[in-house]
């Protein structure tokens, strides 16, 4: 009886009419594909792509070259060099993300006591040459400055569940 | 032809025409008749190429090409031009001549099977009698340009390929033949206009009731001619790299790719024409719309006429590229034992049934 059955199955295509109907049903569904330079996905404030270096209201640098961050990244990332400045404060002369190396791990601004440096929620950047993958102090802080209202926005977004 | 133009013609033109040899009149007609088919195959080519990536694409929830021109209509002759400004590459181990000429031999038959195929019900290029073996013949000579693309490539992988279309070709070219041998006694004409005649009456009248066990294996064994999906061992890009064009670039590539989907544009209106009534109209038989069937606008709806054969052979497009998106690809085993011994005792069977019910005059085979 079993026999029967599957040879009529087999002869009446069942099994394939099955399959088909399936790929049928998905061809009426609406595409769930995201044109993606028109359309981006959501983002999470807590996002960690590209570095800056941000700064206080006042134009001052928030990063007092504790080494905090050098310390625990785990990737050896960071590389800092401190000095004294013009105004007599301990302020870091050379602040180095190797990007290459960076897991974006987000450890540097945990571990950051006045929320110096923080990762953006920028995604979509590239390197055009060799050595292009150093950020350099200059290039963080440049990137502070640039996306200021997008960072303090994000950390004020995530400050509740901190 | 020009008497079917009437008074659009100006009468010198037409005393020109006349004053030429019928010799001359006729190879102009047949020209012309000619290009236009073939102009228009190469079109619906690439435009079922665009067709099969959109269906594809909305089954597995995707959109599809949809960056050239409106709605990514340019993106078959952004490949097309892609394709022709890329380098051929030989490779010098292989038989240089039979490596630039096999995809000519797979082309050359897919367009030339035309020939025959009537569009409606007075423009077919060649109106003979052996019209169903003519197609039968050139069907199957395609394989050839395969077989000798992979062997001309001198590659293991474009041989295997090679082998296993041939293999598959001589399985289901037999049992593509019976099923044609159950088309022939149902019609009683080779001819593939008379088979087109002989199911006019609208939808009850098509072949494809009393023949389905035939009409499947015709399919199936088309589906599996073509090399598509889930018949596609000879190219079988995950177990031996490409199959056959393993080797080939830019518009030596192109050409094996116009042939297969020209290959699968014929099979789908081979499949329209035996089964599906052709250009003969579903919605024929109703006396009420007699009138209508000399409209020059919509007495195709019930009159038939090329738009019925389009829709029916873009509907099997439809299947084709339904089925790709459905299954995975048969084992090689499978596809022997699939058609030897499934697809042949099938269609015999069918043969015999239909000769004894032809015989008694039972059914739609009274009148034969």
């Amino acid at each position: 009886m079993n026999r029967l059955i599957s040879y009529i199955k087999t002869f009446t295509l069942w099994e394939l009419l099955k399959g088909l109907s399936v790929t049928q049903k998905n061809f009426f569904r609406k595409s769930i594909t995201l044109e993606y330079p028109d359309e981006k996905t959501p983002q999470s404030p807590r996002f960690r792509g590209l570095h800056a270096l941000r700064r206080y209201p006042n134009g001052e640098e928030r990063c007092i070259a504790c080494k905090l961050c050098e310390a625990v990244c785990p990737a050896l990332a960071i590389t800092i060099e401190s000095d004294v400045s013009n105004d007599g404060t301990r302020r870091t002369s050379r602040y180095d993300i190797d990007l290459f190396k960076c897991i974006y791990c987000g450890f540097c601004e945990e571990a950051c006591p006045v929320d110096a440096i923080v990762e953006t929620r920028l995604h979509e950047y590239h390197m055009e040459a060799p050595g292009q993958n150093i950020m350099t102090k200059d290039k963080l802080l440049a990137v502070g400055d640039k996306y200021d209202a997008m960072i303090s926005a994000d950390k004020a977004a995530d400050a509740k569940y901190k | 032809m020009l008497e079917m133009l009437g008074n659009l013609v100006p009468g010198f033109v037409a005393d020109i025409w006349n004053s030429l040899p019928p010799l001359v009149q006729y190879l102009t007609i047949v020209t012309w008749k000619i290009l236009f088919v073939t102009i228009g195959v190469i079109l619906i080519v690439a435009f079922s190429t665009y067709f099969e990536r959109k269906v594809i694409g909305s089954m597995q929830a995707r959109v599809g090409p949809n960056r050239v021109g409106p709605l990514g209509l340019g993106q078959p002759f952004a490949d097309v031009i892609k394709l022709l400004i890329k380098e051929v590459v030989v490779p010098s181990k292989s038989n240089r001549f039979l490596f630039v000429i096999a995809p000519l031999l797979t082309l050359i038959p897919a367009l030339a099977a035309w020939a025959v195929i009537p569009l409606n019900d007075w423009y077919v290029i060649a109106d003979i009698n052996a019209g169903l073996l003519y197609v039968l013949a050139l069907t199957s000579i395609g394989v050839y340009g395969v077989i000798l693309a992979g062997w001309a490539t001198n590659s293991k992988y474009a041989f295997l390929g090679a082998m296993r279309s041939a293999a598959q070709i001589v399985a289901y070219e037999i049992a593509m033949g019976f099923a044609l041998v159950g088309i022939l006694m149902a019609a009683g004409s080779l001819n593939l206009g008379d088979i087109v005649a002989s199911q006019r009456g609208g939808l009850s009248s098509w072949f494809l009731w009393p023949l389905f066990p035939l009409f499947l294996v015709y399919w199936i064994s088309g589906v599996a001619e073509t090399n598509r999906a889930p018949f596609d061992v000879a190219e079988g890009e995950s177990e031996i790299v490409a199959g056959f064009h393993v080797e080939y670039s830019g518009v030596a590539f192109a050409l094996f790719f116009l042939a297969e989907y020209a290959n699968m544009v014929l099979i789908s209106s081979l499949t329209a024409i035996f089964f599906l009534g052709g250009w003969a109209s579903p919605l024929e038989g109703f006396a009420i719309f007699e009138s209508y069937h000399s409209n020059i606008w919509f007495g195709w709806i019930f009159g038939g006429g090329f738009p019925w054969l389009f829709i029916k052979m873009a509907f099997f497009m439809y299947v084709f590229f339904w089925l790709r998106a459905t299954f995975p690809r048969y084992r090689y085993d499978q596809i022997m034992r699939l058609g030897w011994k499934v697809f042949i005792p099938v269609t015999i069977v069918w043969i015999v049934v239909e000769g004894a019910l032809a015989w008694f005059k039972i059914g739609p085979w009274a009148g034969i």
